[in-house]
């Protein structure tokens, strides 16, 4: 398995194709980083416009808003809207570009199940969507800390602030991160069994596509009834909880608790949630993948 | 003799042998006038209904006439607008001068509650009502109402340097706007818990309250602080 393993990572890292996803998440990065290195200030002002009728903000303050953790919140606020696109390009690929290719019969003349094989295109899957993580974390985290410093972190909802002092900010990161990765696997586990039902790459990438969009938009609407019956279980509802690991709990004078997290469990129910999902797209593309005529 | 006894007493209970407002006032701001300069390290505690936030290590510069500064150096904090109305001799600011009415003691401490009326029409202050503790020359607390920025109120606890007037622990309350961004800029995780604990957008009271740990005074504060 490993031997198979290794050899679906070198299909997808000897693509070209691959290196587009690494090569946009640079440009995108490092235009934020240059467009709030240049224009931060405006930024700042925009962010705290609402907040000036109520606190007078300085320079030092703004300087210090404007630091490596909030750019890099920024940016993955960005881009993890985005990143699912990207892991599309490579999940959807697995199984309908080799069916397009010609390959997928052969392929499956190898001494290995269907479901082994479906499993290690999955487990590529994955490498490769933490190797975008890693890639992420590296520009926009590290690169950002470099480029602006650390400080206290604050983080904008719609209806409060939340602050947390800079020695508490890294692990949440950490954290973060390390959920994005299941969120991101969700989605490919999703491309994954699109890519099962169909024979050419491209219409499991744009229906990966256009079902995270889609579900993205669900997401953040507010309809009675519907806010409490479907949303709830709606995969991109969770995809965003990476977020809570930046909700901080307050005592009783709204003083920030350090190393506290709001709702923990709520952020373990999402972890749940995605975990099922991935469970569910992979049990149907191996259930799909064992009763299909393989043509090509 | 029982009604010129029931006199005293009534005129002793009604503060008519007490300290004349004028007087009072004039033992409080001379306290004050001693200080033309201090930087203070302070512990802020800031609480806004919708704002969560550690508590922070501060510096607080002030000048004379009227430049008061609170500045986190190495993290942030959020500043309340009229912050400056956090020194006392801002009461006395006016050029114009004040009227004064006194309001005689309070029941339960016994502070005498003085009402100081700006005679610029133009002032910012509109009106600003102190509780002197007379025995001590302290203001103990104080509510200041302005045109621009709403109502003030100070509570003082004071220590070592009672003797310029200046308080060991100062809690600030001011009036907060209301706070609301939308969702599709900050794209929220729903976790359950905003709809309890945040702002319901509506302005509320806000609180600061900065503990002092110490104070120097008339040791000079250069101009660049306050830019």
């Amino acid at each position: 398995m490993l031997a198979l393993l290794w050899i679906e990572l070198n299909k997808i890292y000897r693509r070209p194709r691959t290196y587009i996803a690494f090569g946009a998440m640079a440009a995108i990065v490092w235009l934020i980083q240059l467009a709030l290195y240049f224009d931060g200030q405006a930024y700042v002002d925009l962010l705290l416009s609402n907040l000036s009728g109520s606190f007078e903000f300085s320079d030092l303050f703004k300087s210090h808003l404007l630091n490596g953790y909030l750019i890099c919140f920024v940016i993955l606020n960005t881009l993890l809207i985005q990143m699912p696109l990207l892991v599309a390009l490579v999940a959807g690929d697995a199984i309908a570009g080799e069916a397009a290719q010609g390959t997928l019969r052969f392929q499956l003349t190898r001494p290995i199940t269907r479901a082994q094989l479906i499993g290690v295109k999955f487990a590529a899957a994955v490498v490769y969507v933490i190797s975008l993580l890693l890639w992420l974390a590296i520009l926009a985290l590290l690169g950002s800390v470099l480029l602006f410093g650390i400080n206290d972190l604050v983080v904008l909802r719609s209806t409060g602030i939340e602050q947390m002092q800079m020695d508490d900010v890294f692990w949440r990161y950490l954290a973060a991160f390390c959920f994005a990765a299941v969120a991101l696997t969700t989605v490919a586990a999703l491309s994954l069994l699109l890519s099962v039902l169909a024979d050419n790459p491209i219409g499991p990438i744009i229906s990966t596509m256009s079902v995270v969009i889609v579900f993205t938009i669900l997401s953040e609407m507010n309809i009675p009834l519907y806010d409490t019956t479907v949303k709830p279980w709606l995969f991109t509802t969770h995809m965003v909880a990476w977020k809570g690991f930046f909700y901080v709990q307050a005592d009783a004078e709204g003083t920030t608790i350090r190393g506290s997290i709001e709702n923990l469990p709520a952020v373990f129910r999402s972890l749940g949630i995605l975990l099922g999902y991935i469970v569910l797209f992979l049990g149907a593309a191996i259930y799909i993948f064992r009763r299909k005529d393989i043509l090509t | 003799m029982k009604t010129i006894l029931l006199l005293l007493s009534f005129c002793w209970t009604s503060g008519v042998f007490a300290q004349p407002a004028a007087d009072l006032v004039r033992s409080v701001q001379s306290k004050l006038d001693r200080v033309a300069n201090y930087a203070a390290s302070g512990r802020m505690k800031t609480n806004v209904i919708f704002l969560k936030a550690p508590i922070a290590r501060v510096q607080v510069y002030f000048k004379k006439p009227n430049q008061l500064r609170i500045l986190n150096e190495k993290g942030i904090s959020f500043i309340p607008r009229g912050s400056m109305n956090m020194d006392m001799s801002q009461l006395f600011i006016d050029p114009a001068g004040f009227d004064l009415l006194d309001l005689g003691s309070d029941p339960k401490t016994g502070w005498r509650i003085i009402k100081l009326l700006p005679r610029d029409p133009q002032s910012e202050v509109v009106l600003s009502t102190i509780y002197v503790d007379a025995a001590a020359g302290l203001i103990r607390r104080s509510s200041t109402t302005t045109r621009e920025n709403g109502t003030f109120e100070l509570e003082m606890t004071y220590g070592a340097y009672a003797e310029y007037g200046l308080a060991d622990k100062v809690i600030f309350s001011f009036n907060s706007q209301e706070y609301k961004l939308p969702k599709g800029i900050t794209f929220d995780y729903d976790d359950g818990t905003g709809k309890r604990s945040a702002s319901s957008g509506k302005p509320s009271k806000g609180r600061v309250e900065i503990q002092y740990t110490n104070y120097q005074i008339n040791k000079g504060v250069p101009d660049s602080v306050f830019r």
